[in-house]
């Protein structure tokens, strides 16, 4: 898939969703010991540790998948 | 200014944490950086305006939806499905997806073989300089006026929802999207667009799944919507969770509209002019590296958007069952004019608009909170890029390659589509603060510009299925269809009582109106086209190859396995769509 160079989109997507979810997983942790002042409903499903899990598993997955040096590869391979 | 600043004043709706600010930022310094990095791969005419032809078929097809969830689309249509009820769903559903279909299955072989870099370039091969030039002064015209509108719209909300500055998020959004798009051009559009579809769907997925989980499942909030209209004493309280059962008459339903409406004006004729000729959306398709992909884009799209209701109407859905007040009372929330005017800031009311923020607010606490946020600023950013690389495209092409400097090099085009995308965004930016002075403009030429597209589905449609389509036939019925839309629209505001000629009822609401007059305006620009066609010269066949259906060799279709077929990919998508149809009659 030739989409611009060696940086596919898809490793673009993956660091996006990876860091987001990195930042919103961490502050989900550090909110079990220290409670925020406003608490938001349904807080007690702590959905910023699941989701923030999730989004970070997600987005290491097209990291690594998509990562320049496994593109290059596969760009010279094609070649 | 300093981002400090933008922390919140105890008035605005939410209020953002350091965390949320962080996610922002790096939103941001990402889309610059991809900018940045593609400004090498937009050397050529064909790399700056059409992405080098060479998308696959995902990124062409979540581009091609990216660009539509753009401007008020999350927001906006969230508030209708307040306002209007799941009747608001039929706008991705029947309003969507048989348009996609029929683009990826029957248009889209003569966009791809005709090698057109616009739908006015294929206006001007099919009907001569004509009709392209009515199309793409129009569309440039409206594209760059709709640019602006979205943007203040954008800044409005951010000011009521966040509390930042006008000036701060017109400047700041619009010098994003220039600097990304005059750097890469579509490929930079097309590549942002991709991550914003992303990130729409982590920032606004949590609202529905954990909306679902307070109202008890789909039979909590059916329950809780009904009681909740029935204590406001709202008629037909049952209508607003049912998208078909309701529609055998105008005063059955919360929109006022029949099934007449919704399927031959929305979804025979809205949706298909847009999804089908707006160059906004098809210029993503037209950036697919072969034919296969063409077609495989738009279902791709497709798929995707019949689940678009899932972030948007349900949340919607949800704030009629779910919000309250401070004290415990129901929330009832009101226009937007109403709401945003100083007496109903100072009542502490809330527009259609605001129930995703609302809910976002309701659910999310920090870095959540500025993913969502980060969402709402992609969309709005998606759709804006995508006006601006649409009308960069259509003036380099259509108005100046045609009618200023025929002879123009592909290098100087390129060096036009820069500068055109940064004079683009001035002159929406100007709009914005033009719009600002007189809001009324803003609903004006949003609606009209939703007109404008009906007519010109009649023009393409029987340019490319009936070759006896005349150049002078076309020109005529686009006129025609075009006045007449803007006739009848002229004629409602003017006279209210019009709208029972205009859409048959009394009972009917805006969106109703709009799919009524956008059935009359195309039928007129199909009967002007018919008419005059038989009363003028027909082009000989040989200059009508490739460009309609009986004269093009379409290329033999790719001995692929099923699961690699369009048309198999085609029929899933139809069946789910007509599944999603009974599930909520």
């Amino acid at each position: 898939m030739k989409t611009g160079g060696s940086l596919s989109i898809w490793f673009f997507v993956g660091v996006s969703l990876a860091v987001n979810g990195a930042v919103i997983l961490a502050t989900g942790l550090y909110e079990l010991s220290s409670p925020p002042e406003h608490a938001v409903v349904l807080r007690n499903l702590h959905a910023n540790i699941w989701w923030g899990a999730l989004l970070f598993v997600l987005g290491l997955y097209f990291s690594i998948r998509y990562s320049p040096a496994r593109e290059r590869a596969r760009l010279a391979g094609n070649s | 200014m300093n981002p400090a600043l933008l922390l919140l004043s105890s008035s605005t709706l939410v209020h953002l944490s350091p965390v949320d600010l962080v996610i922002i930022v790096f939103y941001f310094a990402l889309v610059l950086a991809i900018g940045l990095y593609l400004k090498e791969q937009a050397n050529t005419g064909e790399d700056f305006f059409m992405a080098g032809r060479e998308m696959t078929a995902w990124v062409a097809g979540l581009a091609f939806l990216s660009a539509n969830l753009g401007s008020l689309e999350l927001m906006g249509w969230a508030g209708n499905s307040y306002k209007y009820g799941i009747l608001a769903a039929h706008w991705y559903w029947i309003g969507a997806i048989p348009a996609m279909l029929f683009l990826a299955l029957v248009m889209m072989p003569f966009y791809h073989i005709c090698k057109t870099h616009s739908v006015p370039g294929y206006l001007k091969l099919r009907f001569g300089p004509g009709a392209q030039a009515i199309s793409s002064v129009s569309f440039a015209f409206m594209t760059v006026l709709m640019s602006g509108i979205n943007m203040y719209a954008m800044a409005v909300v951010m000011k009521v929802v966040l509390g930042w500055d006008l000036n701060f998020s017109i400047l700041i959004s619009s010098i994003t999207v220039a600097i990304y798009v005059a750097l890469g051009g579509l490929r930079s559009a097309i590549f942002n667009e991709v991550l914003q579809f992303f990130l729409i769907w982590a920032g606004a997925l949590l609202i529905p799944i954990l909306g679902l989980i307070e109202a008890g499942g789909w039979d909590g909030m059916k329950a809780k919507i009904f009681q909740n209209l029935s204590e406001m004493h709202v008629a037909n309280p049952g209508a607003y969770t049912h998208a078909w059962s309701t529609l055998g008459h105008f005063s059955d339903n919360p929109m006022g509209i029949n099934w007449v409406g919704i399927v031959f004006g929305l979804g025979a004729v809205i949706s298909m002019g847009y999804w089908t000729t707006d160059f906004l959306v098809v210029q993503r398709v037209l950036a697919a590296k072969d034919l296969r992909s063409a077609k495989l884009a738009p279902i791709i799209g497709a798929a995707f958007k019949m689940m678009v209701p899932f972030i948007v109407i349900l949340p919607g859905l949800l704030g009629l069952a779910l919000l309250r007040d401070p004290q415990g009372h129901l929330l009832r929330l009101v226009p937007a004019d109403l709401a945003w005017s100083p007496a109903g800031q100072a009542q502490g009311l809330h527009g259609y608009d605001e129930v995703l923020p609302l809910m976002l607010a309701r659910y999310c606490g920090p870095g959540l909170l500025g993913l969502g946020i980060t969402a709402l600023v992609a969309g709005f950013m998606s759709g804006m890029a995508g006006n601006v690389s649409a009308f960069t495209t259509v003036w380099t092409y259509d108005i100046y390659g045609a009618l200023i400097n025929k002879n123009a090099s592909d290098e100087s085009k390129v060096k036009m589509g820069r500068w055109v995308t940064i004079i683009g965004v001035v002159i929406s930016i100007g709009t914005a603060y033009l719009v600002m002075n007189a809001q009324s403009i803003m609903d004006y030429v949003q609606e009209l510009f939703s007109f404008f597209i009906a007519p010109l589905f009649g023009t393409v449609i029987l340019g490319m299925l009936w070759k006896r389509a005349t150049p002078a036939g076309g020109w005529a019925g686009l006129l025609a269809g075009t006045l007449s839309s803007v006739g009848m629209y002229t004629w409602v505001k003017l006279d209210h009582s019009a709208v029972r000629y205009v859409a048959l009822s009394m009972d009917a609401q805006d969106q109703a109106q709009n799919m009524f007059r956008a059935l009359w305006c195309c039928s007129i620009c199909v009967i002007v086209t018919v008419v005059v066609s038989y009363l003028t010269r027909p082009k000989p066949d040989s200059e009508l190859k490739d460009l309609v259906y009986g004269l093009t060799p379409l290329p033999p279709e790719e001995h692929v396995s099923m699961f690699h077929s369009p048309l198999f990919w085609g029929a899933v998508v139809a069946v789910a769509f007509i599944v999603l149809q009974i599930i909520f009659w």
